[in-house]
């Protein structure tokens, strides 16, 4: 038995990760439940930490409900166009129908919204989005979680849920560890939220240097949001919808307010439209869906995709005319100092002013979420008021195991909430919680002390891997005993990147890649029971690895189960390159058996809000 | 870009170490100062740049694609409620630029919840969130749908 200290803590709701997501429920939760204990544990620093630590320039999802801008059902029909049609509509209008009320809420707390000076309203920098000079976005919502929790614990990463020893599919709270006092610590909890992560570097990315560290996504965020609910049997849902983003070459600098606000286009490298050359033989392969408009994201990536390929890159912006306005041009530069610093970085570095060089774009590696525009994640429950039967069992935002609530990139099918729209989502999650344990579902709950010492166990292992296997060589990272973390990091990326689709196969798979990559992750998994760390803060690289590789095999699994290309431009299958609505407009559904590791799959069903001009077009 | 610390101006207090969402800051136990210990998981977030009391840390764009001699400098600065930022090109050019971070003194204004009025009987069972309906704005219900507006099949 590992010689570190246990530390232990019964509360009643357990927030894991301090994100968006996490800081939404802390605070609500307190609303509902003035006499429960309401901890959140977040692996680095609650004021900086998940997607949003470095700022955001503007809130993606905002309806104007309040000037009649647009409707809950709007946005609804928003996401399952742009996700090709498959998303959890009940979920979608649910945030939607509540997320006015968070941006109204952040606007009284002090961040700084821009204003539109003829209308007086928030400044729209396109349909839904709102621009907002948002460096201190997190510290914000950080000071609302901290005022309504009992306890935040920073430094801690949760590896494993606990469960309840008299029901197996009932959550009974979580475990980790302290990467700086090496602490490990048990909360034993009565309803526990997951408002962990979603998942960069589970594929190569483009940059493999120094540069590893500048993914689209923040790569901190390590799947959590997904292993957690996996590991513990819980039901996953459209795995395979990773999302491929177009930005800024390197430095991953959005792109939104320049489309948007700033109404910059692109073009190949001859000064051409790219998009309507590929217009025909698109329609061959989605049909109809070519002439949604706005043209969904996976659609406009296909095209630059098909264009770079056929020789037409690279692929720029058109900003030198945008940028002539002085104040455009501050907008251009300040919406990557208030979220991506590191895109000014390039710029500076490569002496690319955006007045005079139109700089170049790129299509990123794909990455596992569910808060853009893409779904990734858990099978949830729907609110009661308006989910159909499929999809309710009880309390909004639960799992299929009983007492697991999730939030942001953590909930599956409920696309295009953003930061606004996962911060509404813990809200949505925590007060379902708390009635969930006010309605006594959580009482007799049972942790034996095996449980969790088994665990503190598998936890400290890679520690004890590094220990003996190093005294076995004179030195160096090259060991015939234990693999370092960042070693089974490049693995499983080279295994994603080429078998799953890739930067390097252009996002090409199909299903003989795909059982090779299952082949490939079940030895992985086998050797990272051998994954050596030399002290905590590479036990969390292990951990994080350990995440990205469970959620990278359901990833594979999903993307083998589902035989059509649904989204071309985020991935492809080779073996079935069309769109395919009569046997797959469906959402994938996955549980991993916590004995035998084994995934199962299923097809449920998708319902769509529909009112009468488009039941006569179906027809 | 990755972070760095300037020998001469790091007094190893650790605030970057409390920050850094990446938990890469750390400090060296010989020389008792941060140092970033593993540069190809830095996010150039800037975090740790912003929290550090004497402007020890910058940030060097990444060795693989960014050439030398740019620099992207910041204050943050909570009592203005600004943030301020020069940048400046491999080729000489500079930008300055300067903008809010807050509108409020901070956390006055955020409410603590355990102190607000409870909820009434009963709201538990519906739908509304905390400050709803009244903080929509709308002067409406929450709004919500018939159940049999769901529909299974193919439409667009």
């Amino acid at each position: 038995m590992p010689k570190n200290k246990t530390v232990f803590e019964d509360c009643d709701v357990l927030v894991v990760g301090g994100g968006m997501a996490g800081t939404g429920a802390t605070f609500e939760a307190r609303h509902w439940g003035r006499n429960l204990k309401i901890i959140c544990v977040e692996k680095a620093n609650i004021d900086r930490s998940g997607a949003v630590a470095q700022g955001l320039y503007a809130i993606n999802c905002y309806m104007g409900m309040q000037w009649g801008e647009n409707q809950p059902e709007d946005h609804v029909r928003y996401a399952r166009n742009d996700l090709m049609g498959l998303v959890r509509e009940d979920l979608g209008y649910d945030m939607a129908r509540h997320v006015d009320s968070t941006v109204h809420m952040f606007d009284e707390w002090g961040l700084p919204m821009m204003k539109n000076k003829e209308t007086g309203r928030y400044q729209r920098e396109g349909k839904w989005q709102i621009m907002i000079h948002g460096e201190s976005y997190k510290p914000i919502v950080a000071e609302a979680a901290k005022k309504s929790a009992d306890k935040i614990y920073n430094r801690i990463m949760i590896t494993h849920l606990l469960k309840d020893e008299e029901n197996e599919n009932r959550v009974a709270g979580a475990v980790g560890f302290n990467m700086r006092t090496g602490d490990y610590h048990v909360f034993k909890a009565k309803a526990v939220i997951i408002a962990a992560g979603g998942a960069s570097h589970i594929f190569k990315p483009r940059a493999v240097g120094e540069g590893m560290g500048r993914t689209w996504y923040a790569p901190w965020s390590n799947g959590s949001a997904y292993a957690l609910p996996i590991a513990a049997g819980a039901k996953m849902t459209q795995m395979e919808n990773r999302i491929v983003l177009c930005r800024f070459k390197d430095g991953y600098g959005p792109v939104g307010a320049y489309f948007l606000h700033l109404k910059t286009y692109t073009q190949n490298a001859n000064g051409e439209n790219y998009e309507k050359k590929w217009y025909d033989a698109t329609k061959k392969l989605v049909g109809e869906y070519i002439d949604h408009h706005p043209t969904p994201t996976c659609l406009r990536n296909h095209a630059f995709i098909q264009e770079v390929a056929a020789g037409g890159g690279p692929i720029h912006m058109v900003t030198k005319e945008a940028f002539q306005d002085p104040h455009l041009e501050t907008v251009g530069w300040e919406n990557f100092l208030g979220m991506t610093v590191g895109q000014a970085v390039v710029w500076a570095s490569q002496n690319i002013d955006p007045k005079y060089t139109n700089p170049e774009l790129t299509t990123s590696e794909p990455y596992v979420m569910g808060s853009h525009a893409t779904c990734s994640g858990a099978w949830v429950s729907g609110p009661e008021d308006i989910a159909p039967d499929d999809y309710f069992w009880g309390y909004n935002r639960m799992m299929s195991v009983e007492g697991l609530f999730g939030a942001g990139d953590t909930v599956g099918g409920s696309a295009h909430k953003f930061s606004s729209g996962s911060f509404t989502e813990g809200r949505l999650a925590a007060k379902a919680a708390v009635k969930y344990i006010e309605d006594k579902k959580a009482n007799n709950i049972k942790v034996s002390e095996k449980q969790y010492n088994d665990l503190k166990e598998v936890i400290y292992k890679p520690l004890e891997n590094y220990t003996v296997g190093r005294n076995e060589i004179t030195g160096g990272t090259v060991s015939p005993s234990y693999i370092s973390p960042i070693q089974g990091l490049q693995r499983l990326q080279k295994i994603m990147d080429e078998y799953c689709g890739g930067i390097t196969n252009n996002y090409m798979t199909n299903d003989n890649l795909l059982k090779k990559a299952l082949e490939l992750l079940d030895w992985l998994q086998e050797d990272l029971e051998n994954v050596g760390a030399e002290d905590y803060h590479q036990l969390m690289r292990a951990w994080e690895l350990k995440h990205r590789a469970l959620t990278s095999q359901c990833v594979t699994e999903h993307t083998l189960f589902r035989e059509e290309t649904r989204w071309p431009g985020y991935y492809y299958r080779g073996d079935h390159m069309k769109l395919d609505d009569e046997n797959w407009h469906c959402l994938t559904v996955s549980r991993r058996d916590p004995e035998t590791g084994k995934f199962t799959m299923e097809k449920k069903p998708v319902y769509h809000i529909v009112d009468d001009k488009e039941k006569k077009k179906a027809s | 870009m990755s972070t760095f610390v300037y020998m001469t101006r790091c007094d190893g207090c650790g605030h970057c170490v409390d920050i850094c969402p990446s938990d890469i800051m750390h400090i060296d136990k010989n020389i008792r100062r941060a140092k970033n210990i593993e540069p190809n998981f830095c996010w150039e977030c800037y975090s740790c740049v912003k929290a550090c009391p004497n402007h020890a840390i910058d940030v060097r764009g990444y060795a693989d694609f960014a050439p030398m001699g740019h620099s992207v400098r910041v204050r943050r600065e909570e009592e203005k409620g600004t943030i301020s930022w020069k940048i400046k090109f491999r080729n000489g050019t500079e930008k300055d630029f300067v903008s809010p971070i807050t509108t409020k003194p901070w956390g006055k204004f955020i409410p603590k919840l355990a102190d607000g009025d409870k909820p009434n009987q009963g709201e538990i069972n519906s739908q509304i969130l905390y400050n709803e309906p009244h903080g929509l704005n709308t002067d409406k219900d929450l709004p919500t749908l018939d159940k049999n507006s769901f529909k299974k099949g193919v439409y667009y």
